[in-house]
């Protein structure tokens, strides 16, 4: 039952399709369009940063400069002008909020009808936030509260002046600056994301939370995140996106470091609502992100939670690599194409220690014209003697214009490794729909019903704020999809 | 309560199955109809709860004085028409409870009654448990999953229950049933007479009207009502079996 029990009633109370496409009237500072180095330069000089990271910058630029977008998922995305876009936007002020009583306040009603109270009274019980919008970090909530903890929350760019030497020394230690094309871009330019250190031994008491919100036109979010548990500590770790309603396609390239150390968890749970573009396929969020955590010592587990429904197309796999003998990862995968969408996602496990296990349950639903595709791959390198892996990938068709394709890559090069795929393709059935009407529920609501059963291993593994909120988001992307 | 008059129905781009059919069924009355495989009878319940795949061609449907035809599947639930299926579908992942609670509720807002919440849903589920005498250990799996044949009959009957329609249409819920499972559902059935609801009983057998006595017992074969009698006819059906009814058997 669960948080599933009050769905139906709270779909009732929904708006209609994209509810978050509104725009906040705001005084925003721009970079001008375009990228060169000036531009990489005047982003790092706006955030007053070190030497050290403005180089960091610049050599990720000049790798990118020698890269190519990748072609190789299955999905058709039309040519992107990396010099129309704008690569900072910031809601205009001289400094960076101190606290919330410093934000401006039409900013901090855009969170509240993003349903994100930012003052910590009204904050969820448990759950600390960092607000990014378009490219700054607006407020993180609970700061102080964590911070007698130990634990580090706070915004990319704060952490870079106050915390240096972990930045670092973790900073493109998961993935490198020329990891591909989006990586090397994001490294360039990226404006701003959160930070987080979880001491030894301490298990983070309360849910830590980013919203990210593109407001501005013509821009860009090129967030980074970076997340180290030291040994033995635990966190769990909550992301939302959401984006106005725009014409033109927009760009999200951010990437997102786990380092998990000796005996230490990260679960980090995604949804992702960025505008999916119009029934005709007009506008939406390009929405090309690398994810990437490291189990870097014995019995470290990394857990990877993503509910996507937003985006014109998603190119993400957000992966584990198990250098830690016995260490664990984890991919729970819901991923919705309605209309025009595409998504092209799935996770990369690499198994490197001894005795690491990884499980990766993908559920993919297709309506609509939308096109599902999950790649992943399992890699057991010759060290990884006893390694195991469990995958499991299940598509669900919503009519008959909609696709679903299942991509395993499948390496094992030791011989003590057990690797298990299972895949399955099926169709809601009109006696499924039919059942559920006869007894009294509407055609929407019934395909929420039966599209929630479909994906509960996979929604149970959210918080549970979170688990509501992603049911919700399920029966608002699947409107018009039954007729 | 139901006054069908000269009703054909086909196959959506297919042949006839309903060739006129007459049937008036008051409050408080149970109908039983019987046929042979092929005689329309699951049509006839697919047609009445709006099934899709079926259109109705000739004829008419009042159901408590209204034209039924033009109402969705659900609307027609939601106005109190209930059909126990031959063969209840499985929907995977879905709590078998909270399917029920939210059915129960889609239906209580057209009658204009306020939600249950979980307590007292739990409180009307325990009421009908006993009422029926069943276990409660179908309750927490997913809607109908890895059910046997006789859990799925049974699940069906306490929905039905819990949702106290006015009009029930039992198809072959006796189908497949051993002699003790046929008895836990005819007495479920017989708890859900009353005075306000129509019970209609689709069944091959006669066996089931040994259990539940029927008022009226209409015999189709071909599309058609070829016989209609009290319960006698049942009886008389078992003795000599649908031969009796010439070419059409």
């Amino acid at each position: 039952m669960t948080g599933s029990a009050q769905t139906l009633d709270q779909l009732r109370a929904l708006g209609e399709g994209y509810k978050y496409g509104f725009v906040t009237d705001i005084e925003s500072e721009q970079a001008p369009p375009g990228l060169n180095e000036d531009v990489v330069r005047f982003i790092s000089a706006k955030k007053r940063e070190p030497q050290w990271l403005l180089d960091w910058r610049l050599e990720s630029y000049r790798r990118w400069q020698q890269m190519e977008s990748p072609h190789w998922a299955r999905l058709r995305i039309a040519p992107i002008d990396y010099q129309a876009a704008s690569y900072y936007s910031a809601p205009k002020s001289d400094n960076g909020p101190k606290s919330l009583d410093e934000v401006d306040p039409e900013l901090l009603r855009t969170y509240e009808k993003l349903g994100i109270p930012l003052h910590e009274r009204a904050a969820l019980a448990g759950v600390a936030v960092d607000a990014v919008f378009d490219s700054v970090s607006v407020a993180t909530t609970f700061k102080a509260k964590l911070g007698e903890l130990g634990v580090i929350f706070c915004s990319f760019g704060e952490a870079v002046r106050e915390h240096p030497e972990l930045v670092r020394k973790y900073l493109g230690s998961v993935v490198p600056q020329g990891d591909n094309f989006f990586a090397a871009l994001n490294s360039a330019v990226f404006s701003d994301g959160s930070f987080v250190y979880v001491p030894q031994g301490l298990r983070c008491p309360m849910e830590l939370s980013t919203y990210f919100r593109i407001n501005a036109a013509k821009t860009g979010q090129f967030e980074r995140t970076l997340i180290i548990a030291d040994k033995g500590s635990y966190v769990s770790y909550l992301e939302g996106c959401t984006a106005p309603q725009r014409d033109e396609n927009q760009l999200h390239a951010a990437v997102v470091e786990l380092i998990a150390l000796e005996d230490a968890e990260i679960k980090y749970s995604t949804v992702q609502n960025w505008y999916p573009g119009d029934a005709e396929g007009k506008g939406g969020i390009y929405n090309f992100v690398t994810k990437r955590g490291v189990c870097r010592g014995a019995r470290a587990k990394i857990s990877w939670t993503q509910v996507e429904t937003g985006s014109a197309i998603t190119w993400k796999y957000p992966s584990c690599i198990l250098e830690g003998d016995h260490s664990v990862g984890e991919f729970y995968s819901v991923a919705i194409t309605n209309n025009l969408q595409q998504a092209d996602t799935g996770t990369k496990m690499i198994h490197l220690g001894r005795n690491t296990s990884s499980t990766i349950l993908s559920k993919g639903i297709s309506a609509g014209r939308g096109q599902n595709t999950y790649r992943g791959l399992v890699r057991i390198q010759p060290k990884a003697e006893g390694a195991r892996n469990y995958t499991q990938c299940d598509s669900l068709l919503i009519g008959d214009k909609c696709g679903a394709h299942t991509v395993p890559y499948i390496e094992v090069r030791n011989p003590s490794a057990r690797v298990e795929h299972e895949a399955t393709t099926s169709k809601i059935s009109d006696d499924q729909m039919f059942y559920c009407q006869q007894r009294g529920l509407k055609p929407e609501d019934a395909l929420s019903l039966i599209v929630n059963g479909f994906c509960k291993e996979v929604l149970k593994e959210l918080p549970m704020e979170f688990a509501v909120e992603a049911q919700k988001l399920l029966a608002v992307s699947l409107e018009g999809s039954v007729g | 309560m139901l006054e069908i008059k000269n009703l054909h129905a086909r196959i959506a781009e297919g042949r006839e199955i309903l060739k006129g059919i007459d049937l008036v069924v008051g409050a408080g009355e149970v109908h039983a109809i019987m046929g042979p495989n092929g005689s329309g009878k699951s049509t006839l319940a697919g047609v009445l709860a709006g099934r899709p795949g079926y259109v109705v061609s000739e004829g008419s449907i009042l159901y408590e004085g209204r034209d039924l035809t033009p109402l969705t599947p659900d609307e027609r639930a939601r106005a109190g028409i209930f059909l126990a299926f031959q063969y209840p579908v499985e929907i995977p992942g879905v709590n078998n409870m909270y399917f029920l609670r939210a059915a129960l509720n889609a239906v209580r807002r057209e009658r204009g009654e306020a939600d249950l919440d979980a307590g007292q849903f739990l409180k009307a589920v325990r009421a009908k448990l006993k009422l029926l005498e069943i276990e409660d250990d179908l309750l927490k799996r997913g809607v109908n999953v890895g059910f046997s044949g006789g859990e799925k009959k049974r699940n069906e009957i306490f929905q039905m229950a819990m949702l106290e329609p006015k009009l029930a249409l039992l198809d072959e819920t006796d189908s497949g049933l051993d002699i003790d499972a046929l008895r836990v559902v005819a007495g479920g059935i017989n708890k859900l007479r009353s005075p306000e609801r129509a019970i209609v009983l689709i069944t091959h057998y006669q066996r089931l009207l040994d259990y539940v006595e029927p008022d009226r017992i209409h015999v189709l074969s071909d599309g058609r009502f070829v016989m209609s009698g009290d319960k006698s006819l049942a009886a008389e059906l078992e003795k000599h079996g649908y031969a009796m009814l010439g070419t059409a058997a």
